[in-house]
């Protein structure tokens, strides 16, 4: 009797890689899923930090594609490592701050060192020849083989027909027949291969799941950068890119402002780590602020906090200022009116 | 004092509470996760890192403030053999106590 082999499947939570590794269980291969979580991946996070989004529970996708296949999943924390993929893009950015073709290689190579340290077979990727115009494209097939140390470990049983045979097919592990010959942007084959399989519930996310792929959100990383005057990061800078208004009147300083309940019980949470403002007199939002600001600032700061609460037409608005030291104080002030609020300073 | 085992009657005794022995060979342990201010999945990554450190049998607690837990650390289980034995959500606080099974 031959051997049973295995293979990971890189889940991302989307139709393709839950087809790819479908294609490749119904050929006997024991298949677990891979997830990769980079700290970009935040796609459950503004749902989970809103009040109006809560009535409505988010399931983590793929999560739930591992369920309805009936296999493992390996969640891997890679935040750490994947910050020298952002930073350091060795094939660039695409549309933002996405470098996807650097992101497919790490997260390849990736799985490939946890093939080696479980004694698996091969790897499977939902990847798609001509799916995304930076990453899934013929000339990067091989680039992403290669570079990821994976060779022909890799398999993509959707799009498998169009390239060259590899190690699983040449073997025998898999039936090259049995696999795909899917190219292009339509969704449709996978549509149809959906419903063959009997899928009616799956996630398309358009850009993924990856936040880096959003233009505001890239927007406020690069602002973020330019203001600290270097690329490094924590967890936490890139999760309060999520939440709220980004404020930046000045290079030394800026806002960030709770648009509502849940996003202020959110920021409550880095309230020992940042300078935070709040209306006494008045119901109004709790705004953080990032940076330097000088005792001007401060003022301007206060100003802007009391345009978003109820006393934004008010002759003169309290608000409470809590240094990262815990000493508090009160600044009256008067609104800035809209008008004295460049489109500039939103970030 | 009401009776623990749940019979409703008021005894007056003391009850001491030992370890519990799992399966006769196996002394169960409760190990409790803080995982507040996480967002999910890392709620899901930081259970599953400690499931990995406990023995079948063994009870794990996980504080949390994502809601999301509700739905993705009970899907955790289901795929990976383990069980939620209760889950709990208070004060902006959800709590899942989740038992190691045998995957």
């Amino acid at each position: 009797m031959s051997k049973q082999r295995k293979a990971i499947a890189l889940i991302s939570g989307g139709l393709d890689s839950m087809l790819a590794a479908k294609t490749i269980m119904e050929q006997g291969v024991h298949v677990e899923g891979i997830n990769f979580f980079t700290g970009f991946c935040v796609e459950g996070h503004t749902h989970a930090i809103r009040e109006k989004d809560k009535a409505k529970p988010k399931r983590n996708n793929s999560l739930w594609v591992a369920e309805q296949l009936g296999m493992k999943l390996h969640i891997v924390d890679v935040i750490e490592e994947y910050k020298n993929v952002l930073i350091n893009p060795k094939h660039g950015y695409g549309a933002h701050m996405n470098p996807c073709l650097d992101c497919k290689i790490f997260m390849v190579n990736k799985a490939k060192q946890w093939i080696v340290e479980n004694d698996f077979d091969f790897i499977i990727t939902g990847e798609v020849i001509g799916q995304r115009p930076m990453s899934q494209r013929k000339a990067t097939m091989p680039i992403v083989a290669k570079e990821s140390g994976a060779d022909d470990l890799l398999l993509r049983p959707l799009c498998a027909k169009n390239l060259p045979a590899t190690l699983p097919e040449r073997e025998g592990w898999v039936d090259r027949e049995k696999l795909h010959d899917i190219t292009g942007r339509s969704r449709k084959p996978q549509i149809a291969m959906a419903e063959q399989f009997g899928f009616d519930d799956y996630s398309q996310p358009a850009g993924g799941c990856c936040f880096l792929t959003d233009k505001s959100y890239s927007a406020k990383l690069v602002d973020l950068w330019k203001s600290q005057g270097h690329k490094e990061y924590q967890l936490d800078d890139v999760m309060l890119l999520k939440v709220g208004r980004h404020i930046r009147p000045q290079p030394n300083f800026k806002l960030i402002v709770a648009r509502e309940e849940g996003e202020g019980r959110f920021l409550q949470g880095y309230k020992n780590e940042f300078i935070s403002m709040i209306s006494l007199s008045h119901r109004g939002p709790l705004a953080l602020i990032d940076g330097t600001p000088s005792a001007e600032d401060l003022y301007l700061a206060a100003q802007i906090t009391a345009r978003f609460g109820q006393g934004r037409e008010a002759e003169q608005v309290d608000i409470n200022v809590t240094m990262i030291d815990g000493s508090e104080r009160t600044l009256q002030v008067k609104p800035i009116k809209d008008e004295d609020m460049p489109k500039a300073w939103y970030v | 004092m009401v009776c623990i085992t749940g019979c409703k009657k008021a005894h007056n005794i003391t009850f001491i509470l030992e370890p519990f022995k799992y399966k006769d060979t196996t002394i169960m342990t409760i190990e409790t996760l803080n995982a507040r201010r996480l967002l999910c999945p890392l709620p899901v990554i930081r259970t599953q890192d400690k499931v990995k450190q406990l023995n079948v049998g063994d009870r794990l607690e996980v504080i949390c403030t994502d809601p999301g837990v509700m739905q993705d650390i009970p899907a955790w289980c289901r795929i990976n053999g383990h069980k939620v034995i209760e889950a709990t959500a208070g004060n902006h606080e959800y709590i899942l106590l989740i038992e190691v099974g045998s995957s």
